[in-house]
């Protein structure tokens, strides 16, 4: 482990940061778990290193700074499947992925519906030490979709929005209420858009690869319906919705008119939706099995297209971590979810069509750190989340992270910190990696050997 | 007694250790097993219908679904050329419980079995096995997927009767969607160069065919249009094939009754009358008489469903011997 210091100064690196509109060469100072100063280079004010009384310097040249990244959607699996991924693991995946914050729904066993269940995560984080975990609670009591849980409290316990991700609540009047009971804390429910009688045995796309392979096909319509479903829901009571792993052309539609008619309404899209199809599930390939599944590449043109224009807000992961055993048998019984933390940025940067640098890097930072902004004046969560999320502003914290954006590397899921090794890019080349992750100033991972070299 | 040399052809053009699909077959493959299950043919003709070509061998059948008929014929087919053959019937797979198929198949593996026989009630299934155990397979079907033996015997029963395939004129009609008979046989004859009419309810039909236009794509490209009609589909058709209807079907919403697929898709002898006079009515069985062939129909002249199972049983030996004597050479 590398040593940390009280004070960073990172040289010469390209300081990006969509939140400023910040793209230039300079340095920057990261002490007291923040962002001291950044400026030009080899210009840092004397009185700021004077006071530290151990600097570590950092010749970042060639690479890029960003704020840390910003998850709003990963599974962290503990408690309850600590096989799969623990939060320290998971903790581990992120910063290896360049993420600062992160996340973690609440399709544990328990499940995250009462505070206990929240601040055992928060506890199990804390241990971790390494970066900003952030729990999702439940809408309903043991995701079951039948009595709400007990929002208040979980809100109190810091939860960052309410989600029963995995188990779309079929009920709509049970949705109504609990999009109605959320307005009262100001906090989003996060929503897993699926109609289950629409999507039941299906395992994948439905289209001409599920019909070549005779696999059931999940139709579009089974997320669209639901997607304006609850839009239609929350509008109607003025609550905030937003919609995880938006994955087709035909929900954007339904999302773009409702923006533009002012519904208070986010979404995300993960990274594999942006950059893989359906084809890549041919030859039953099991770690291309996720829900919702990957569509055909003009879905993917859609969600590009609609991420650059802001229709979609952010990039999440997703990130869903599971043995080898889950995968390894019928494509059927196979479970769904792709280990995508450690992948994100270089997939994106190296697959997804048309889309900038810039739209990649502000759905990584500033625009989830907008959905993550507490509405509410004295939200138990001021405690958690900092006023300035996702940018390198100076006072923001000190979660900043160095890329190298011309780095090629070969994807090895045994490389991986995640204990899932589940992901259809294995084995592919990209382009763009993580070098070095900041979380409040410390070092929280470091690619050895690489670029990047400490004096 | 041996089978004749002469009658077989010199398979440099066999390339492959498993059958699982007839998506990566050739015509030239498709001929040599013909020219086989024909030398097979001749030796199921005999009055011991035995040759000794495979003794020493082993072959499993691994039957994770119910099955008479094709478990049946694979075992007929092993006896006949002298091989051993076990028989396992095994429970569903579930990753859960049990032994998963991975490991299934790696144990025959150690037992010295030199091919397994799989049937599976989950498409993709022996791919799963394909690419994790080093051991010779035959799918007898996966799922919805792929049925290739059976549509070898379909393709062999036609070639017999019309001395081609090229060019025909063939309705298939009925549940598409959940049949991998169907989707092997559309392989099989778009390969073979006929002309594919399918013809079913509309929720029984694969979306992505529904409306399809004739195609030409590459070789093993399907050819085949979708008509909303069956009468448009028998039309001076020269071969009949009626897929099962599966009763269950109905519960699931897919159907309203019995009753209105009689009415829409059954074939009547008054439709049997719009097809070519000397056309085949095929069927991969069992028969659901009185569903999806009036029950005057099945045993009439123009029906080969019964000589479709005991050309089964030439094409699975054709296969065995390709897949375990023509090892030999190499």
């Amino acid at each position: 482990m590398v040593d940390n210091f009280d004070y960073i100064v990172l040289k010469g690196g390209r300081l990006f940061d969509p939140s400023q509109n910040l793209d230039r060469i300079g340095d920057i100072v990261l002490g007291q778990g923040k962002i001291l100063w950044w400026g030009e280079r080899g210009a840092i004010p004397r009185d700021i290193t004077e006071k530290a009384p151990k600097v570590q310097i950092i010749d970042v040249t060639g690479l890029t700074l960003t704020p840390g990244f910003i998850d709003l959607h990963c599974h962290l699996r503990e408690p309850g499947f600590e096989e799969k991924e623990t939060i320290a693991s998971g903790s581990r995946a992120a910063a290896r992925g360049g993420f600062t914050t992160i996340c973690c729904m609440p399709n544990t066993n328990p499940p995250l519906d009462s505070a206990a269940a929240v601040e055992y995560v928060y506890r199990r984080a804390a241990e971790a030490t390494l970066i900003r975990v952030l729990p999702i609670g439940c809408i309903t009591r043991g995701r079951k979709g039948e009595q709400l849980a007990e929002m208040a409290e979980l809100y109190e316990a810091g939860v960052v929005g309410y989600s029963d991700d995995g188990n779309p609540v079929m009920n709509s009047s049970l949705m109504l209420h609990a999009l109605e009971y959320s307005t009262s804390f100001g906090l989003p429910v996060v929503d897993h858009c699926e109609d289950l009688s629409l999507s039941a045995g299906g395992a994948m796309n439905e289209g001409a690869v599920a019909n070549m392979l005779g696999l059931k096909g999940i139709p579009q319509a089974a997320e669209e319906v639901i997607v304006a479903r609850d839009i239609v829901l929350a509008r109607s009571v003025k609550a905030r919705l937003h919609l995880a792993h938006v994955s087709t052309a035909g929900s954007l539609e339904i999302i773009k008119r409702a923006r533009e008619s002012g519904a208070n309404i986010t979404c995300e899209v993960t990274p594999h939706h942006l950059c893989l199809t359906e084809e890549t599930v041919k030859g039953y390939n099991a770690n291309a099995k996720v829900n919702p599944p990957l569509r055909t590449s003009e879905d993917v043109r859609a969600l590009s297209e609609g991420l650059n224009a802001g229709i979609i807000d952010a990039i999440a992961t997703d990130h869903a971590p599971h043995t080898l055993e889950d995968k390894l048998c019928e494509f059927d019984s196979a479970a769904s979810g792709i280990s995508g933390l450690e992948t994100a940025f270089a997939c994106l940067l190296s697959l997804s069509k048309g889309l900038s640098f810039q739209t990649i890097i502000s759905a990584l930072t500033s625009r989830p750190a907008e959905i993550l902004r507490p509405r509410n004046g004295k939200s138990p969560l001021s405690a958690r989340i900092p006023p300035h999320l996702g940018t390198l502003r100076i006072g923001a914290p000190a979660d900043v992270i160095a890329l190298d954006t011309e780095k090629s590397w070969k994807v090895d899921p045994a490389e991986f910190l995640s204990k899932g090794r589940n992901t259809p890019l294995a084995g592919m080349t990209l382009k763009g990696k993580v070098v070095a992750t900041f979380a409040g100033g410390k070092i929280a991972y470091m690619d050895t050997g690489e670029k990047s070299k400490t004096k | 007694m041996r089978i004749e040399e002469a009658t077989i052809l010199p398979n440099s053009v066999w390339k492959h250790r498993s059958v699982l699909d007839l998506d990566d077959f050739t015509r030239e493959e498709v001929e040599l097993v013909f020219h086989t299950a024909d030398a097979m043919g001749e030796v199921l003709g005999r009055e011991i219908k035995k040759v000794p070509t495979l003794r020493g061998k082993t072959v499993a059948t691994l039957f994770y679904e119910a099955s008479t008929r094709t478990r049946v014929s694979f075992e007929l087919a092993a006896k006949s050329l002298g091989a051993d053959i076990s028989n396992i019937a095994a429970a569903t797979s579930s990753v859960t419980k049990g032994e998963t198929l991975i490991d299934t198949a790696r144990t025959l593996q150690s037992l010295g079995i030199d091919l397994i026989i799989m049937r599976h009630s989950q498409s993709g299934a022996p791919y799963l096995v394909q690419d994790n155990v080093e051991i010779r397979l035959i799918n007898a079907g996966d799922g919805w997927h792929a049925h290739p033996t059976q549509a070898l015997l379909d393709l062999y029963t036609v070639m017999k009767h019309k001395g081609t395939v090229n060019g025909l004129k063939i309705a298939i009609i009925g549940d598409i969607l959940h049949s991998r008979v169907a989707r092997s046989d559309i392989l099989g004859l778009s390969l073979m160069g006929a002309s594919v009419f399918l013809c079913g309810p509309a929720t029984m039909i694969p979306l992505t065919w529904r409306h399809s236009e004739p195609s030409a794509g590459g070789q093993n490209a399907a050819r085949f249009r979708t008509v909303q009609r069956v009468e448009e589909a028998l039309d001076q058709a020269d071969v009949i094939m009626l897929l099962r209807q599966q009763m269950e079907r109905q519960q699931a919403g897919l159907l309203p009754s019995i009753r209105e697929y009689i009415h829409l898709y059954q074939l009547t002898l008054e439709r049997l009358c719009l097809a070519r006079p000397d056309a085949m009515v095929m069927h991969p069985g069992p028969v659901n008489e009185g569903v999806e062939i009036a029950s005057n129909l099945s045993h009439c002249a123009s029906s080969v469903i019964e000589e479709q199972v005991s050309n089964g049983v030439a094409i699975r030996m054709a296969l065995l011997y390709l897949l375990l004597a023509g090892g030999k050479k190499d």
